[in-house]
């Protein structure tokens, strides 16, 4: 019996978090690389064309995406899980942020701020966030479908009020202020013992600031994934599914639909949470209008184009969502340089491409890109806005959909069934 | 959030004008809201979903105004006569010009995705929103653009009360939309239209086309969002009005009115835009005494506090349909 993919003798083989040795080894390796990812390897320098991120820009995106990951997970929670439209997902975030920024921010004349160290206001900023999603749950759990979604619009706007209300809290106009940086201390002495925001050593390496903050969010990231995968496990998970199934069905079942569901608004809320006073304090100002309907929509973007419902499909959505913008800049740039060459294509791509007022083309690449035609900047939002469209009309699974196609594909090779 | 504050806080001779100033722009602003819920109650009635482009149709549409009106002069080159009949000839250009993006959306877009879950096509709104409001933002220029609008700041007064045209025209305007709305609902597409809401597989059954009636239902919804738009942008509403990128925000704050008349209700609309309307200008006249503890712009939160409290006494809106589920 063994061996037999899809056969499963028991409950608990079938909910196994690995299921196949495959499965495991392939994590392995996987873990492996993520690990080394961040540093200049001679062994892997010297294989053509691979190359690891080392310390360049792209691991600052990377570790952007990790932190925008972990906000998703919250989202997959609330949505993928328990299937409740949530378009209220960064006000959390932003109560997250802010939570930090009271916590551990400096005080000063007309801020408010209790210095106090990390591993205090990363658990309260989750914890106040879930207390907020408990709060506004009575709401929230009455309505069902686009109502919750206009209600957790609602939240948005709300928000950015408060933050107008509370300079002392939000820091004045639309600046914001500064975070606490990324570093951890016991309580409120001078030097950190682990800083992330320092270029420092650490054993026998030299590691820059952003390698550090790299290994911190990826502990965090593959801690709190491990944990929503858990819970896609447990009783409480069953229950969310349930419900998003056929909620009457599942309370007739004896599930309580109002305690799991507000169950599930106070877990995403604690993983938005976390999500926001991590990116702020990455970032380290940021002004409230970052916590708005964008970074929402956002959200939800990564999760519909990586595929609704899967852990897997919110690292690929993320990974999307974070990184296109850079990969049409790059394409773009990459573009320019072959329309001002003079390779064989350099025609075509001078067609594309616009360098001036007189000059035609669809993109404008020149300093001052106003209007017509379009700035690479704008031209990515369009890709982004379309490729929502795009994959929710073609490929409703999203990239986890795609991915499960190529696997099929080559699983039954050279047999199409 | 926004740039758009809806009218200061004004200051009248006595109270008795006071409050009659504060009930026109209440009236006004309730009207706008009410046409922009009018917009929404449509096509969730054929399409079963939530349009979040609405804010990027309206600024569309009033971007349309301005292009063919100003830049182009489009009925002032080959007519004669006043220019205020040019202008409202404009305004239906552009209306209608929104409502040809409205078709494409729906045929592009959303009737693909008929019977998917509703969380699929708020979604594919919620993205073209994005794309709409780059293309009008960014590919048309962005620069302060004028709409030219006849009575201009003009106002006329009431006793001792001063009401700016605008308003009326506002009020005017969302009248002739419920109008139109209630005579249509009575033609041979409007019943068909809203046999389709309530059935859409009985309605096929019954040989009404439901493609055609999904069409009309964007196309009016977009027009609608066009003009309501177009009559927010004008002179006492702020000087950019819908036409900038923060200015899409504000059909977000029609949303309210929608869902506390309920999303399928027309009356809903009506009566939900007007309350709301009302509850944020009264607010904002009588409570800026307060403003200090409330913080500035609190009127702009004031749709959503309403909201959430009707909405903890009736979860479907006053007038909306209670769901039925089938177990």
């Amino acid at each position: 019996m063994r061996g037999r993919p899809n056969l499963y003798t028991s409950y608990e083989a079938e909910t196994k978090l690995f299921p196949t040795a495959t499965k495991k080894v392939l994590l392995g390796l996987f873990l492996v690389v993520l690990v080394l990812m961040p540093f200049d390897l001679w062994v892997v320098d010297q294989i053509p064309v691979v190359r690891f991120l080392g310390d360049s820009v792209w691991l600052r995106l990377v570790n952007r995406m990790l932190i925008f990951t972990i906000g998703a997970l919250g989202l997959h929670i609330l949505s993928g899980l328990a299937g409740q439209l949530s378009l209220g997902h960064a006000f959390f975030g932003g109560v997250g942020a802010y939570t930090a920024v009271l916590v551990g921010g400096k005080s000063s004349a007309n801020l408010w701020g209790w210095g106090l160290p990390m591993w205090v206001w990363l658990p309260a900023a989750g914890v106040v966030a879930a207390a907020v999603g408990i709060a506004v749950a009575p709401t929230a759990v009455r309505v069902r479908g686009l109502y919750l979604g206009i209600v957790t619009l609602g939240l948005i706007f709300i928000g950015l009020h408060l933050s107008r209300v509370f300079p002392e809290i939000a820091g004045p106009g639309d600046l914001g202020r500064k975070w606490p940086r990324l570093e951890m201390r016991l309580w409120k002495e001078e030097s950190a013992f682990i800083d992330f925001s320092r270029d420092g050593h650490w054993l026998w390496f030299d590691v820059t600031k952003h390698q550090k903050t790299y290994f911190l969010m990826l502990g965090l990231v593959l801690l709190m994934a491990w944990f929503a995968v858990n819970l896609g496990r447990t009783r409480t998970g069953r229950a969310l599914a349930a419900i998003r199934d056929r909620d009457i069905a599942a309370e007739i079942m004896g599930v309580p639909e109002y305690r799991y569901k507000t169950t599930a608004f106070a877990i995403s809320s604690f993983y938005a949470g976390v999500s926001g006073a991590l990116f702020a304090s990455f970032v380290g100002q940021i002004p409230p209008e970052q916590w708005s309907l964008r970074a929402s929509v956002t959200f939800l973007a990564a999760l519909l184009i990586g595929g609704m419902g899967r852990i897997s499909g919110v690292f690929m959505g993320c990974f999307f969502v974070v990184m296109s913008h850079r990969f049409v800049e790059e394409i773009v740039d990459w573009a320019k340089h072959q329309a001002e060459g003079d390779g064989l294509f350099s025609p075509v791509f001078d067609l594309v491409i616009s360098r001036g007022s007189g000059d035609g083309g669809l993109i404008s690449v020149a300093e001052t890109a106003l209007g017509y035609p379009l700035p690479a900047s704008a031209l990515d939002e369009i890709i982004y806005g379309g490729l929502i469209i795009v994959f929710l009309l073609f490929e409703p699974l999203g990239m986890y959909g795609i991915w499960i196609k190529v696997r099929n594909y080559w699983k039954g090779w050279p047999f199409s069934y | 959030m926004t740039a758009v504050v809806l009218g200061p806080v004004v200051l009248a001779a006595n109270a008795v004008d006071t409050f009659v100033q504060t009930f026109f722009r209440g009236a006004a602003l309730g009207s706008l809201y009410a046409l922009l819920a009018l917009s929404f109650v449509l096509i969730f009635k054929a399409t079963q979903t939530v349009n979040f482009a609405e804010g990027a149709m309206a600024l569309a549409g009033t971007w349309f105004l301005s292009m063919v009106f100003v830049d182009w002069d489009v009925p002032g080159r080959w007519l004669g006569g006043p220019t205020w009949l040019h202008w409202c000839l404009a305004v239906v250009l552009a209306a209608g010009m929104t409502a040809a993006i409205g078709l494409v959306v729906e045929r592009l877009t959303i009737r693909p995705l008929i019977g998917q879950p509703h969380f699929t096509m708020a979604m594919v709104t919620l993205g073209l929103e994005v794309v709409i409001t780059i293309i009008a933002v960014d590919a048309v220029h962005l620069t302060p653009r004028v709409l030219a609008v006849p009575w201009g700041t003009d106002s006329f007064r009431i006793g001792g009360a001063i009401v700016a045209w605008s308003y009326l025209a506002a009020i005017v305007m969302a009248g002739a939309a419920f109008l139109w709305t209630w005579r249509f609902f009575k033609t041979r597409a409007g019943v068909a239209m809203r046999a389709t809401a309530f059935d859409q597989e009985a309605a096929l059954a019954q040989g009404i086309n439901v493609g055609r009636v999904f069409a009309i239902s964007w196309g009016v919804g977009a027009a609608i969002a066009a003009l309501s738009g177009i009559f927010a942008s004008m002179a006492p509403w702020g000087p950019s009005g819908v036409a900038s990128r923060d200015g899409a925000f504000f059909v977000f704050r029609a949303l309210p009115a929608v869902v506390l008349g309920g999303l399928d209700s027309v009356v809903g609309a009506l009566v939900g835009g007007l309350i709301i309307g009302f509850a944020e200008v009264f607010a904002g006249q009588y409570l800026a005494d307060h403003a200090s503890i409330l913080g500035y712009g609190y009127q702009q939160v004031v749709p959503y506090v309403v909201m959430l409290i009707g909405l903890l006494i009736r979860p479907y809106g006053m007038f909306g349909t209670e769901e039925v589920r089938r177990v």
